[in-house]
């Protein structure tokens, strides 16, 4: 029990959350465009677009994972331009772990939002097109409110994803104290040291805290949340 | 005034449709454009809209031209100044009756929101959300709503449809008198006869994509009866022989009605054929119900 009011005990915890925090922020800003494009602009190359966003569904994480390092790394072309502008890159780094992790959870926000768009009532739209509104307006005024039930599933399950995230960090951000040890890490730790106590610690708190999220999102959101999870 | 003068390849129910239509529609008139349903209707006034495009051909209103096919001029809906009335209604089921109004102003003026939903008996709905409301009361909601956004022209997408057929006959008189107060040019699609005769200046009817006949209500509905004091057209639902004679349901209307005919007159008659039914020798007899 003592080790529970050992800061650096919680440490893995607070990464975690910081990271499916700022990830969903970032998911909803690069999600809703692709969903919005997705839904309603008609082009060639659709499903291509839709295949590469549903990827890392089907890939193992050790496989992005594996690519992301090769990208991430100084001699990689993102790692490089990530160093050139902040001066460090971005393998074990919080930064890569950002970015990874939107890709790796892109479709878990991009899915339920582009569902939400496609059942929009497009007469609402065309009502506001007659207005004068302009797109932008139309989506920020109109659509986003209509369909504020998939952006809520899209954040809650985006946010939860990420927290269970554990491959393709264990890939890009290698496990160092306070930057890229987050939970999923921490537990891995400490069962290679056959720690147990402190694995069983970890896990259990990562157990009930997910179990809390999913049983606040099937209070809150019911059906609509149903079956994203194979989105 | 509004001038059109377009054609577009439309898929209809029955197979391709060569939609054309060339009129005019004067300021301040209501026009109904009636006819049977998946012939270009609806999309007349979307492509006055600006929400769908005609294949060839202009729409030019008060001299600012809208669509032309030939000079490649195609303004996008938001800059076409029309209030269009959804089937379904379309109101912004987020925001109230009033901010409804407000968002589809081109300056937001509370109190000119306020007049229009006085003028049309709803300002006490103005905190209510959408979803609240009655089917006649989001149709008005609609109506105001279109009338808030100080249109050109005013164009109704069969906006009474939904409704059972008591509030339906309440909402043609509000229509009516809505037109009366607004003066808007109008345009709405309808099927339905009485609504027709009831609201419309002008008609224009269409059928298979093309004008059949255009001019007033009266002119029109009414030419075809003989010189026969009363006649109405209807359908045979079912020819039945009893004895000698022969027993003819006809479906006139809403109504249903069983005619006795004879066998030379029974030859003609098929179940389907639309016919007319008059009456000469007798004075009808009217009833207040």
């Amino acid at each position: 029990m003592r080790e529970l009011l050992n800061p650096i005990f919680w440490e893995p915890f607070g990464l975690t959350i910081k990271l499916a925090f700022i990830t969903t922020l970032f998911l909803y800003l690069v999600g809703i465009p692709i969903a919005y494009y997705l839904a309603y602009t008609k082009f060639r190359f659709r499903a291509v677009l839709e295949a590469i966003i549903a990827m890392p569904l089907v890939l193992p994480p050790s496989v992005l994972g594996f690519y992301f390092l090769l990208a991430f790394s100084q001699n990689g072309f993102l790692g490089a331009l990530w160093k050139d502008l902040f001066g460090h890159q971005l393998a074990f780094h919080f930064d890569g772990l950002v970015i990874g992790s939107i890709i790796f959870s892109l479709p878990f926000m991009v899915h339920p939002l582009l569902s939400g768009f496609k059942a929009m009532d497009k007469f609402q739209i065309e009502a506001a097109h007659t207005m004068g509104k302009g797109k932008f307006q139309t989506l920020l005024k109109v659509i986003l409110p209509a369909i504020k039930s998939s952006l809520a599933t899209g954040g809650v399950i985006s946010f939860a994803h990420t927290v269970g995230e554990f491959g393709v960090v264990l890939m890009i951000g290698g496990n160092i104290d306070g930057e890229t040890k987050v939970a999923s890490i921490a537990i891995y730790n400490e069962v290679e040291a056959l720690n147990y106590s402190m694995a069983h610690s970890y896990s259990l708190i990562l157990f009930a805290f997910s179990f809390a999220i999913l049983w606040l999102v099937y209070v809150k959101l019911g059906n609509e949340v149903k079956g994203s999870f194979h989105a | 005034m509004l001038e059109i003068s377009i054609s577009k390849k439309l898929l209809g129910a029955t197979g391709i449709i060569d939609f054309e239509v060339t009129c005019t529609f004067e300021k301040g008139e209501f026009w109904t454009i009636f006819g049977e349903s998946g012939i270009g209707k609806t999309t007349l006034l979307r492509m006055i809209a600006g929400l769908d495009t005609p294949d060839r051909g202009s729409i030019t209103m008060d001299g600012e031209v809208w669509f032309d096919s030939k000079k490649r001029i195609n303004l996008i809906p938001q800059k076409r100044k029309v209030g269009f009335v959804f089937q379904n209604y379309a109101l912004f089921e987020n925001m109230s009756v009033l901010q409804n109004l407000l968002f589809a102003q081109p300056h937001k003026d509370i109190s000119k929101a306020e007049e229009i939903l006085e003028a049309m008996g709803l300002l006490a709905l103005k905190e209510r959300l959408p979803n609240t409301l009655s089917g006649g009361q989001r149709q008005r909601v609609a109506l105001a709503r279109s009338i808030a956004q100080e249109p050109k022209i005013l164009l109704l997408d069969e906006p009474l449809s939904a409704l059972d057929a008591l509030t339906r006959s309440r909402l043609q008189d509000e229509l009516k008198k809505t037109h009366e107060i607004f003066k808007l040019t109008s345009l709405m699609v309808s099927h339905d006869r009485s609504e027709v005769f009831k609201l419309s200046d002008q008609v224009l009817w269409l059928k298979e994509g093309k004008i059949f006949q255009m001019g007033k209500p009266k002119e029109i509905f009414l030419s075809k009866t003989s010189t026969s004091k009363f006649s109405f057209e209807g359908e045979i639902l079912n020819i039945e022989k009893k004895d000698v004679i022969y027993v003819v349901t006809i479906g006139i209307d809403k109504q249903i009605v069983e005619v006795v005919v004879d066998e030379s007159e029974v030859q003609e008659l098929q179940v389907g054929n639309i016919i007319n039914v008059s009456t000469k020798a007798f004075a009808p007899i009217i009833k207040i119900k």
